[in-house]
């Protein structure tokens, strides 16, 4: 046991995918608590389709992947969030139709500079390996102004994520708390999809929330629940799959399934009385 | 008798769309108003003008000087998706208070001493920690009136409130209004539900497509207006 760890801390690509990979889940429990209660959720599925196909042409111009994608998903993100109040083009749909584009762009650009090889498989299910310095980094900052945020503003995130149009009528300027979170959740989705891969990013932002909603009745115990199960799992996760030698991704999906699952058959017991 | 808003010739448009024109009348302390009129005739509209959230697209509206903007007590339709939303119900009273604070927000002692004040008031003290989503649809809209008058004591604004409740919890909401309208707090309301609310109101605004009628309930009822509303009442 004390081997395993010693060998685990002694690689630092490890060190620094099991720091910054554990900020990003723990930002992305916090926006996911907003974007799911908001049913915002499937925007984080479809910018993490986005993020793919930017992070290609990235890798194409061999321009720093962060410096493309995180513009781009912005965009994407201000789009979609546009197209579902207009009510023109029903969200879901306009959702579907960007990840379907973006996939393609991707996996064409992908197939025209190296043709299909690991690449490919790397930025769909992600890689332990490619968490870098600068994503670190980028990942503490991202975890700090997330938790500010939540901290010091969580009434107004309460108010808007609980309820649009009263926020408004008290004078909380809705649109652009929105837009701040959808903002933020573009940073974290292509930051965290180098590990967890596009496929599979949104499962941080769905789980935790869903997860801490069958035991919580308050919204302060979901967002805290949320918060400390993503951390947990992704963690718990990390270990599992350096010690199975199995995909890092699908590993942390899966503790977040299990732990979905403990959550709910407690709640099964207990019934519908919430504990926090 | 103090005024809170006068509307003087207003009209609200969408994209160049007007849904309502040259609307004129005002809002008193102490009124118990009624907003009828069919679908689409601009009702949620004309709340959001007097809450400040949508600009007429001609003639002004004016608030009164004991009227402080977003200092209203707002009671929106519920929308289904908060039906499951997890939240308690002080969590859910206590954000009526938002409105006193700006981008960083801590709740104050004076905060919570308004929210207790309200869960007394409409006797809500069993269900302060319960989570909204165990809640009936009564209990839930009582709810959401509590955090209305945690906002704002003086003037309520309520989008169809009893709308999906069945008849007796509606009764019992409509009893619970006009405690409180008789307790001073000004009511406006938004109603399909002609019958109860002329029950109640001291004025009636009825919007029709392109003209409006104001006046007391009295007057109202006497008026052509209610025998076409109500085809029924030409008979009693």
């Amino acid at each position: 046991m004390i081997q395993f760890f010693s060998d685990f801390f002694s690689f630092s690509f490890l060190l620094r995918a099991l720091i910054g990979g554990a900020l990003v889940a723990l930002s992305a429990s916090l926006l996911g608590t907003s974007l799911v209660l908001t049913r915002y959720a499937m925007i984080g599925d479809g910018l993490s389709h986005v993020a793919f196909g930017a992070l290609a042409i990235a890798m194409a111009l061999s321009a720093a992947p962060l410096l493309i994608a995180i513009p781009i998903v912005m965009l994407a993100a201000f789009l979609l969030l546009r197209l579902s109040d207009n009510n023109r083009v029903r969200g879901d749909s306009a959702i579907a139709m960007l990840s379907s584009a973006s996939m393609a762009i991707g996996v064409i650009v992908i197939s025209l500079v190296s043709g299909m090889n690991t690449d490919l498989y790397s930025f769909m299910f992600g890689s332990i390996l490619s968490m870098s310095q600068s994503d670190m980094v980028m990942a503490i900052l991202l975890s700090v102004v997330v938790t500010m945020l939540f901290s010091f503003s969580y009434n107004n995130l309460f108010a808007v994520t609980f309820d649009e149009n009263f926020a408004r009528a008290s004078g909380v300027r809705a649109g652009i708390w929105n837009a701040l979170l959808a903002m933020l959740a573009s940073v974290t989705i292509v930051l965290g999809m180098r590990i967890m891969g596009a496929i599979l990013i949104s499962s941080l932002i769905i789980f935790p929330p869903l997860s801490a909603m069958r035991l919580c009745g308050s919204f302060k115990g979901v967002t805290l629940l949320s918060a400390l199960s993503s951390i947990v799992c992704f963690v718990v996760g990390l270990f599992l799959s350096y010690a199975l030698d199995l995909p890092s991704g699908p590993v942390i999906v899966l503790t977040n399934v299990a732990c979905f699952l403990l959550f709910s058959s407690i709640r099964l017991v207990r019934g519908r009385k919430h504990f926090c | 008798m103090s005024r809170l808003l006068t509307l003087d010739r207003v009209s609200f448009a969408y994209d160049r769309r007007t849904v309502m024109s040259d609307l004129s009348f005002s809002i008193d302390a102490g009124d118990y108003l009624a907003i009828i009129g069919e679908n689409g005739s601009g009702k949620t509209t004309l709340l959001l003008g007097l809450l400040g959230l949508k600009e007429p697209s001609a003639g002004t509206i004016t608030r009164g000087e004991a009227l402080l903007l977003y200092r209203i007590g707002y009671l929106p339709q519920q929308i289904p998706e908060q039906h499951d939303f997890p939240a308690t119900v002080r969590e859910i009273i206590l954000s009526g208070r938002l409105n006193r604070h700006g981008f960083l927000s801590f709740y104050s002692k004076e905060d919570r001493m308004a929210a207790d004040r309200v869960i007394e008031r409409l006797n809500l003290e069993s269900l302060e920690k319960r989570s909204f989503r165990e809640l009936s649809g009564g209990q839930r809209q009582r709810v959401l009136l509590g955090r209305a008058l945690t906002a704002a004591e003086g003037l309520l604004l309520l989008d169809e409130p009893v709308a999906g409740l069945d008849p007796i919890v509606s009764h019992d909401f409509y009893r619970l209004i006009n405690e409180l309208n008789e307790d001073g707090v000004t009511i406006v309301m938004v109603s399909h539900d002609i019958h109860c609310v002329t029950k109640n109101s001291s004025h009636v605004l009825h919007l029709g497509y392109g003209h409006f009628y104001y006046g007391t309930t009295e007057d109202y009822m006497n008026s052509q207006l209610v025998a076409s509303y109500l085809p029924d009442r030409g008979a009693v």
